[in-house]
């Protein structure tokens, strides 16, 4: 049974359901993210595992028990909040003491696990300071280690990242990876942030309007999206929609309509003429000037119609002669070139059968 | 170009005296030249039917410190001093009392409430001052519902029945009802502004509620008890109306001492040395006031915090 069990949890405020019916079970020392965008029910459910809020059906349990009659206060986990809610009143070390002066620790041992939280955090020698004498991140600090002191079962965080600005939240991230694996404590983690929740976690629930599509771990999510939320929500992706024309021997033909057939590897048996999806990153098209050697599975002929150079890669968005837009990415550093190909410039796009994943509808 | 960036620097400070200088020049008129009048006055020699003495009497200045000697030779004027910070203490914390959950359940009442429950704490306003002093001596008066209440409830417990009007316990329940709305509104203005994500952390972190507020919104609210604490202190230290109409003998404050003075014995110099005293008095008490909100009971932050 897993450490944290969420079953069947609805929350309905008034006509709208926040949370619809939910079952995830977190692992022990796992980092666990709910990603979704704003309005998904991924800070509701938070609320409900923190006690700040209650579920209208279902049940939330901690070590198989059920955690329904008890207060926030009285649940051995911490939030980690988006504003960071540091006491003002209170130093960085009357900050961190507060926990462990509600737990009534016995003062002599409050300076050593002080001093240890602080350390933990990277944030020996700022003790004495007040919240408004530090930085956004140091701020931040102050509330990791503040919550981590009394080494709770669960440690929830609400967008702890997204006051940062974008240099310092991957330093954060790399830090609350290091921070997750040294405590050992199960992470949860709410996000809105795609590549934060790739980066960070162990495990992704990817929610919307109150529902999981998907739970599964980064590079399962990034490659093989469930359904067309999933597979526009995390990245950028071409989504050919149309009918199946044929399937078989592990392969499905998509008849996609102002581009041509798409052939893709799949053991779906969908049967002809029904609706389907096939997802396709696009770092995985090849473009090409002049037509390909071989004989790539898929292949279809376009201009450049618009780009985006951004450094390290290019993004070309190529426009079939039946006018479909699709988007493919080239990254810079094997041209020698700033860039391969100007707008308006004849290419060759192809992909393997493997590259694009389907989703039936 | 040169006179161009004369009249640009100068026009601002132009601008600048027309803004603060009709108040400047009204402190200046009616606060500070009647303060010197009134320092002045109380090394002077009383008249003999009133007022003052001549300035110059037989050729040479008039200047003594007879009214200091009396006032700090006389016990009984530093008695009543005592009790009228007495009054002033017991009626702030009363205040503080009633005013801090008035405030809180203002703070935390929906828009549509709270303007109209903050539209009632300033409600007494709009009558006069002595008529609603005036309205407690027919509420407290010896017929009125409530005294016979009470005396009808000593009555049973073989009570001598007591006065409720012309007594201390009259001075203080008006100075109390006078004063609230001066506590209650700096403390609604602090904990309108506190973070609920304080709470809720303070929560999350194992804080219970009274635990919430003993640690968290009391010390954030600091600010407001002490800006309410000075408003009501410091008229209350004063105030001769209350016990002029609602006090008995024995509740004459330093504010009907001073009326005293000038109206009744016509002694100016030793009223202006009470009234000097008194200013002093009030002006070192907010001077602690303020040095303590400052952060040498509390925190500097906690004044930063309720200000950010």
């Amino acid at each position: 049974m897993a450490l944290l069990e969420i079953q069947n949890v609805t929350r309905r405020f008034g006509d709208f359901t926040a949370v619809d019916n939910v079952s995830i079970g977190i692992e022990a020392g796992e980092f666990f993210t709910l990603l979704g965008p704003s309005g998904c029910g991924k800070t509701t459910l938070l609320r409900m595992i923190a006690g700040f809020d209650l579920p209208d059906g279902g049940r939330v349990s901690l070590n198989g028990e059920d955690l329904a009659g008890r207060p926030p206060e009285r649940r051995p986990m911490r939030m980690v909040f988006q504003s960071y809610a540091l006491f003002p009143h209170m130093t960085v070390e009357g900050n961190v003491a507060f926990p462990l002066q509600m737990a009534k620790t016995p003062a002599a041992e409050i300076g050593a696990k002080i001093a240890a939280a602080l350390e933990d955090v990277r944030l020996q020698g700022f003790g004495k300071r007040y919240p408004h004498e530090l930085s956004g991140g140091q701020k931040q600090r102050v509330a990791l280690g503040r919550a981590l002191v009394t080494h709770p079962a669960v440690l929830l965080l609400d967008e702890p990242l997204a006051a940062l600005d974008a240099k310092l939240r991957e330093e954060m991230q790399i830090e609350l990876i290091n921070l997750q694996k040294e405590v050992g404590i199960t992470f949860v983690y709410v996000t809105h942030d795609q590549t934060e929740a790739l980066a960070l976690s162990h495990r992704i629930a990817v929610m919307n309007k109150g529902r999981v599509e998907q739970l599964d771990a980064p590079s399962k999510i990034y490659g093989f999206p469930r359904t067309r939320f999933v597979a526009d929500f995390i990245g950028q992706c071409n989504l050919f929609s149309g009918p199946v024309a044929a399937s078989g021997n592990g392969l499905v033909t998509v008849d996609v309509p102002a581009l041509g057939p798409v052939r893709v590897a799949t053991d779906s048996k969908l049967a002809p003429g029904r609706p389907a999806t096939i997802a396709l990153r696009p770092e995985k098209i090849r473009i090409e000037a002049t037509a390909p050697a071989d004989t790539p599975d898929n292949h279809y002929r376009g201009t450049v119609a618009d780009l985006l150079y951004m450094g390290d890669v290019t993004v070309y968005r190529v426009a079939t002669p039946g006018g479909m837009r699709v988007e493919a990415l080239l990254a810079n550093s094997q041209s020698g070139r700033a860039k391969f190909f100007e707008v308006g410039d004849a290419v060759e796009m192809s992909w393997s059968v493997e590259a694009g994943h389907f989703i039936e509808e | 170009m040169k006179p161009k960036s004369i009249s640009a620097a100068t026009r601002p400070r132009v601008g600048k005296w027309l803004v603060t200088g009709p108040p400047l020049a009204y402190l200046l008129l009616f606060f500070a030249i009647p303060s010197l009048i009134m320092v002045l006055a109380s090394f002077r020699t009383p008249g003999e039917f009133g007022g003052l003495a001549p300035l110059f009497e037989e050729g040479r200045l008039d200047l003594n410190l007879d009214s200091y000697v009396r006032f700090f030779s006389e016990s009984i004027y530093a008695q009543i001093f005592a009790k009228s910070v007495w009054y002033a203490l017991a009626t702030t914390l009363f205040c503080l009392a009633l005013a801090y959950p008035l405030a809180a359940l203002i703070a935390k009442s929906g828009r549509r409430y709270r303007d109209l429950l903050l539209l009632l704490v300033i409600l007494p306003f709009w009558s006069n001052f002595l008529i609603r002093v005036y309205a407690w001596m027919i509420i407290l008066g010896p017929n009125a519902a409530l005294a016979r209440t009470v005396n009808g409830v000593l009555a049973w417990f073989g009570h001598e029945p007591v006065p409720l009007l012309f007594s201390s316990f009259a001075v203080l329940v008006c100075l109390v009802y006078v004063h609230l709305p001066f506590m209650v509104l700096p403390l609604y203005a602090n904990l309108e502004k506190h973070d609920q994500a304080l709470l809720d952390a303070a929560q999350d972190l194992g804080a219970n509620a009274w635990q919430r507020f003993w640690r968290i919104t009391f010390p954030l609210s600091l600010p407001g008890v002490y800006a309410g604490a000075a408003l009501v202190f410091i008229p209350a230290l004063g105030i001769f109306a209350i016990p002029d109409i609602l006090g008995g003998p024995e509740d004459s404050l330093i504010g009907n001492v001073i009326k005293q003075q000038f109206l009744e014995t016509r002694d100016w110099p030793f009223g202006s040395v009470l009234s000097i005293v008194l200013t002093i008095a009030a002006l070192f008490l907010a001077v602690l006031a303020a040095w303590v909100a400052r952060g040498n009971l509390g925190t500097p932050s906690s004044v930063k915090a309720a200000r950010a």
